[in-house]
């Protein structure tokens, strides 16, 4: 077959295209049970809005997994990275908000660098470890925050602004969330740093062999999710407004589910940040419609349940059928 | 022949090499010439594959010298070796399944264009070139998963190629391959030979070290013993350099009583595997399944084990049916399987020889549902003396034996569930000749009591002279049954290498 | 190989006597540790030395002990289960509706251990019918049942139980400030210990955990062991959900939230390694008591009480990182010495 129609193959059995599809048949059902879901300005905003932070997280989540490793501390980085926001604009009156912005994401990756450099150095399991920085991640936060709060009152008004505001009818935020995946999907896929990440998460012993520097790559895999984290905790702070210290607890569940349901491989190796952005709209999305559906929003955590479930389930017919495939056709 | 007075592509000398207490290298001398296809012979912890992991850069020399092209060379990592020009072909690929064939050979150092992208074009053009250059038809797009062995290990060669590597190291590459595909690496192997090139070939197949080589260096006890052009040479010589005695009777098969069929496997298929294979093991026999690697007799034997599944026909032991993939029926019924691969399928590497030699026989250890350690060890040591296993004690991690001792832990734990027909894959695989004989000489002596053994063998005079009857499997079926005394290399071979309908002719 | 008559070889048993090999694991590391902090919080915490703090120590350590159980187990054969506390709380909300449609707690309660159970073996189907990893599958089922259990009660909570059953659940052995729950967990403890360490079905788990081929080559029935372990799990999760809700008198569908994370980083805390195919039952209970006691000791010297989850995570991180290290520094320690040197002496 000629490369048009292998390309057009590819696209059409591609995981990102089904759920995307998936997508499109869920906001198209609950517009048509409620036209606002989608034609009213503030449908529209908010659908576009909600779910771009959890895309950042989805994304750094899924440069993660690709390496065949998982980061469970972005919820807690989240937390964290938000309630700084806030305290900075207290603390440092008159303070840049770019400057915020600055110290948000490396505040973050600093924070991912520490994962980084256990799992790569100390060769622990990411689970372990981002299981335990999860914890004290937190920990630290909820100490710090102690019983106070940030409010919005606590915050610049332009800051704020940028939560709400929107520019040709797309949310700020979510254009911010949108350059920064066409980044991520454009490292992934063209520079040799971002090929060797799969190829780390596909094999790492070969990686070794290889002569790959696998410890550089999986340091910057862990402090790329954490910077991803801390920029979506600041633009938690400008959405929300309000900063209680378990702001991000639950979200790197999420995160993982964005992934796994974008097609994103939990054993590393393949998968797109593109499956991830779009697994985390589909799971948001999901979760607004079904009260419109007429389904109680108490059940929003069974539909992603199903939905992560479905997800690997899936994966795992399609592998089974293509490992056969594979190796049946040079079984003359 | 080689330019002598140009310095050799390679060479080491007086290599020395230890971890802790145990000295894998005393002596590493080796020198690699170009346009040349030098063997390495040894018995396993002869140390050649240390040696060759010093080449690789994986292990640094405790003393000697390593010089490239005349330059003494120091390398502290694989990606150091390999800038150097070293190319080195393990006997299991590693190459990453996930991704194409051609993003697996130009992986970290994919050619770039502007902004630092990666030039996908280029790229797939390039390993087109090498594909045709190596003479082989694989999809540049394909991912390597699903890729055959010996597909493989041609992108691994291609990827040396287009790492213009000067020397390249290929160590067991055989092992895998089928007639046709040792065949298609040999000329592959030869025209990189002719291209300036320097290979080192390292294999315990002689015919193949003689068809393909023409220098050979043998190594022992971690030291060099000798080098010499293959024409001035013969394969007596070699061995005795390698065990460094005569070595005589290796098949001692004793006469044996032959009783009745005890197991009988009748229609066994498998699609894509194994076609309607039937045959009978009686009592006292020792029964060859000989055939190429790839043949599918191991497939054959883990079906009738219970491990993999078949979809129709019937295995029976004593009459008795053996129910399908249930790998602890078939041991209840009085079969055992001492497999192919014995650290992923024999032992458990990580724990004590105890637990590896009771591992099949814990349920009848068991009293009132309950085992103890020491229930543990007074089976493991009567079993693993019967066998005399050098350990220095019961919970020594059994990774650490050496390979011929591994085996003999698997021999002892399989022997352990008293069985009444024994399924031996290649139970002289990677074992030093002293032990080989030890093997052989515990399954004459078995089968004199008894027993009925089933021989997986790939090599030839070990089936020749250990069994009564051999069964020639090609490409999934029976093809041929012969008999000892009908039973030549030329017999075999012809058997192994055509279907039964040519055969019968 | 000579004649069969020839006397047999003779082998050690082990390599070192028993105490060093106490010594040097990693039990002992754990329970060295809880030793010495029962010791600091006695002396330095004031009303720490009172029966009523282990009382109430063991109420609240009670459901992560017993869901250390089955997941020591599960870790051991290489895989993990996270929808633990969410099958607590599906138990939990069971137990509240039935209960609150007029139920008796003993028939309502065998209908949540039930579904626990069920929740289990959807688990174990998924990982060892389908083929799926069990991180992923437990991930999906931590938000399924806990889905489950918010949509069956939504924001409301049941309050209302027997009171002979919540008084049972706060009890106290006569006479001692020992709740009586410790009897189930004793006995529980007891069954699991003689399940891994002195049944064939136990050394098939560590095989298992190790190597995964060999097991199956040499008869154990891995997909069934494992499969097995689930429902156990599920079971478990479920028993230690039923003893929460009557504990607190409240049945609500976020019961339990986050307990998988405290369960299993006291497992690992204990010395099982996330690898698979070491660890003990020992370890992991010394685990909970070690983060428990310390949760304890902290909330009684008046320290916040989130304090104790920035120390278990990094008890957590450093106890799993130094033991990378010194398995690093095993090898590393190499190096050739006079030993050698008289061996390639004598080789000539």
């Amino acid at each position: 077959m000629n490369s048009f129609t292998k390309g057009l193959r590819a696209f059409v059995t591609a995981r990102e295209t089904g759920i995307l599809l998936a997508l499109v048949i869920v906001i198209a059902a609950a517009t048509i049970k409620n036209p606002t879901f989608l034609f009213s300005s503030d449908g529209f905003r908010d659908l576009l809005l909600t779910p771009s932070i959890l895309l950042l997280l989805a994304v750094g989540q899924a440069i993660v997994i690709i390496t065949r490793n998982v980061d469970l501390s972005v919820g807690s980085v989240l937390g964290l990275t938000a309630y700084l926001t806030g305290r900075l604009f207290i603390d440092v009156p008159g303070i840049p908000i770019i400057v915020v912005f600055l110290i948000g994401i490396v505040f973050g990756g600093l924070l991912g660098l520490i994962n980084g450099a256990l799992v790569a150095f100390a060769k622990v399991p990411a689970l372990v470890i981002t299981l335990g920085t999860l914890y004290a991640y937190r920990g630290i936060n909820v100490v710090w925050t102690g019983s106070d709060r940030i409010n919005s009152s606590d915050m610049p008004k332009e800051f704020l602004g940028l939560g709400t505001q929107s520019i040709l009818f797309i949310p700020v935020l979510t254009i911010i969330a949108v350059v920064v995946l066409i980044v991520a999907a454009w490292y992934l896929r063209n520079r040799r740093a971002g090929r060797e990440l799969y190829a780390i998460g596909s094999d790492p012993d070969a990686a070794n062999l290889y002569g790959l520097k696998v410890t550089q790559r999986l340091l910057v895999a862990f402090v790329l999710s954490g910077a991803l984290a801390g920029l979506a905790g600041v633009l938690y702070a400008a959405r929300y407004g309000t900063v209680n210290s378990q702001a991000g607890t639950g979200f790197e569940l999420q995160a993982v589910g964005a992934a796994v349901i974008g097609g994103v491989a939990i054993f590393g190796g393949s998968g797109s940040v593109w499956g991830a952005a779009i697994g985390a709209y589909l799971l948001l999305t999901i979760n607004r419609a079904l009260p419109i559906l007429g389904v109680q929003d108490f059940w929003q955590r069974f539909v992603v349940g199903i939905l992560i479930i479905g997800a690997i389930v899936l994966d795992r017919v399609l592998a089974l059928r293509q490992a056969k495939r594979l190796t049946v056709a040079r079984n003359i | 022949m080689s330019n002598s007075t140009e310095p050799p592509a390679l060479e080491l000398s007086r290599i020395a090499k230890a971890f802790g207490a145990v000295i894998a290298l005393t002596n590493g001398t080796l020198q690699l010439r170009k346009n040349s296809i030098h063997a390495l012979v040894g018995e396993n912890g002869a140390g050649k594959s240390t040696l060759v992991k010093i080449i690789a850069g994986l292990y640094q020399r405790d003393t000697g010298e390593f010089l490239l092209e005349g330059e003494s060379v120091d390398f502290s990592s694989t990606a150091q070796s390999k800038a150097a020009g070293i190319a080195v072909i393990y006997q299991e690929p590693t190459l990453f399944p996930d991704l194409s064939v051609t993003e697996n050979i130009f992986m970290g150092r994919q050619p770039t264009r502007s902004l630092g992208r990666i030039d996908r074009k280029l790229m797939r053009e390039e390993a087109i070139g090498l594909f045709s250059r190596l003479g082989v038809r694989i999809d540049p797009d394909r991912l390597t998963l699903g890729l055959s062995i010996a597909d493989q290990q041609i992108i691994e060669i291609a990827k040396a190629i287009s790492l213009d590597a000067k020397v390249l190291v290929m160590d067991e590459p055989t092992a895998a391959l089928s007639g046709v595909e040792v065949e298609r690496l040999f000329t592959v192997a030869r025209s990189l030979r002719d291209e300036g090139r320097a290979l080192l070939f390292i294999s315990h197949r002689f015919d193949e070290v003689f068809d393909l080589c023409d220098t050979v260096t043998v190594m022992r006890d971690g030291a060099y013993i000798a080098t010499s052009p293959i024409a001035d040479t013969t394969v007596e010589q070699i061995v005795r350099q390698m065990v460094g005695r005569d070595v005589s009777a290796l098949f001692p098969k004793e006469e044996a009583v032959i009783g009745d069929d005890v197991l009988v496997v009748e229609g066994l298929s498998q699609p894509g595997v194994f076609h309607d294979v039937s045959f009978a093991v009686k009592s006292g026999e020792i029964v060859a399944l000989a055939g190429l690697v790839g043949a599918g007799r191991s497939e054959i034997a883990r079906a009738v084990f219970g491990v993999d599944p078949y979809s129709s026909g019937t295995v029976r032991i004593n009459g008795a049916k053996v129910p399908r993939r249930n790998p602890a029926a078939a041991m209840k019924l009085g079969l055992a399987l001492v497999p192919e691969d014995r650290r992923k399928q024999g032992l458990v590497l990580e724990t004590s020889v105890a637990r590896n030699t009771t591992l099949a026989i814990q349920r009848s250890l068991a009293k009132f549902g309950f085992i103890t350690d020491r229930a543990e060890n007074a089976a493991a040591r009567i079993w693993d003396s019967r066998l005399e296993v050098k350990t220095a004690s019961l919970d020594t991690e059994a990774g650490t034996l050496s390979g011929g001792n591994q085996q003999k832990v698997v021999l002892a734990k399989w022997l352990a569930t008293n069985p009444s027909v024994l399924i031996v894959d290649e139970p002289t695989r990677g074992i030093d000749v002293g032990t080989k004989a030890e093997v052989h000489r515990l399954l004459s002596q078995l089968a004199g009591e008894g027993m009925a053994i089933i021989m997986i063998s790939s090599e030839l005079p070990e089936v020749l002279g250990m069994a009564d009857r051999v069964l020639v499997v090609h490409e999934g079926s029976i093809t041929a049954e012969i008999d000892r005394a009908d039973a030549t290399a030329e017999t075999v071979m012809f058997a192994a290498t055509h279907s039964a309908a040519e055969v019968a002719r | 190989m000579t004649e069969t008559t020839s006397t047999p070889r003779t082998y050690r048993d082990y390599a070192q006597p028993l105490w060093r090999r106490l010594l040097v694991s990693r039990e002992g590391a754990v329970i060295a540790a809880l030793v010495l902090v029962v010791v600091f919080a006695i002396s330095f915490v004031p009303h720490f030395a009172q029966p009523i703090t282990l009382t109430y120590l063991l109420l609240d350590i009670t459901p992560i002990l017993l869901i250390a159980l089955p997941m020591t187990l599960i870790i051991i054969t290489g895989e993990i289960d996270l929808s633990v506390a969410s099958t607590m709380g599906l138990a939990s909300v069971t137990l509240g509706v039935l209960h609150q449609a007029g139920m008796p707690i003993p028939l309502a309660g065998a209908i949540a251990l039930v579904v626990g159970a069920a929740a289990g073996a959807l688990n174990g189907f998924l990982i060892t019918v389908v083929g799926l990893p069990s991180l992923a599958v437990t991930i999906g089922t931590l938000a399924l049942y806990r889905g489950l259990a918010v949509g069956l009660l939504g924001t409301t909570a049941v309050t209302e139980f027997t009171e002979f059953w919540t008084d049972l659940a706060k009890s106290k052995i006569a006479g001692t400030s020992v709740p009586s729950v410790v009897v189930v967990i004793l006995v529980l403890a007891i069954v699991f210990v003689a399940l891994l360490h002195f049944t064939p079905f136990g050394r098939g788990i560590f095989a298992i955990g190790l190597s995964p081929e060999t097991a199956r080559f040499s008869g154990v029935k891995v997909e069934r062991t494992k499969f097995i372990l689930f429902v156990l799990s599920g079971l478990i999760s479920a028993l230690a959900g039923l003893y929460y809700t009557l504990r607190f008198s409240s049945a609500r569908g976020d019961n339990a939230t986050g307990y998988e994370l405290q369960v299993i980083a006291a497992v690992l805390l204990g010395g099982v390694s996330i690898f698979g195919g070491r660890g003990s039952i020992v370890g992991p209970l010394g685990g909970v008591f070690l983060i428990g006691v310390l949760a304890s000791a902290l909330r009684l010297a008046n320290v916040t009480s989130d304090v104790i989850n920035i120390i278990t995570g990094t008890l957590l991180v450093a106890s799993v990182v130094a033991t990378s290290f010194l398995a690093w520094f095993r090898t590393k320690r190499a190096r050739p010495g006079k030993k050698t040197e008289i061996l390639a002496v004598a080789k000539g």
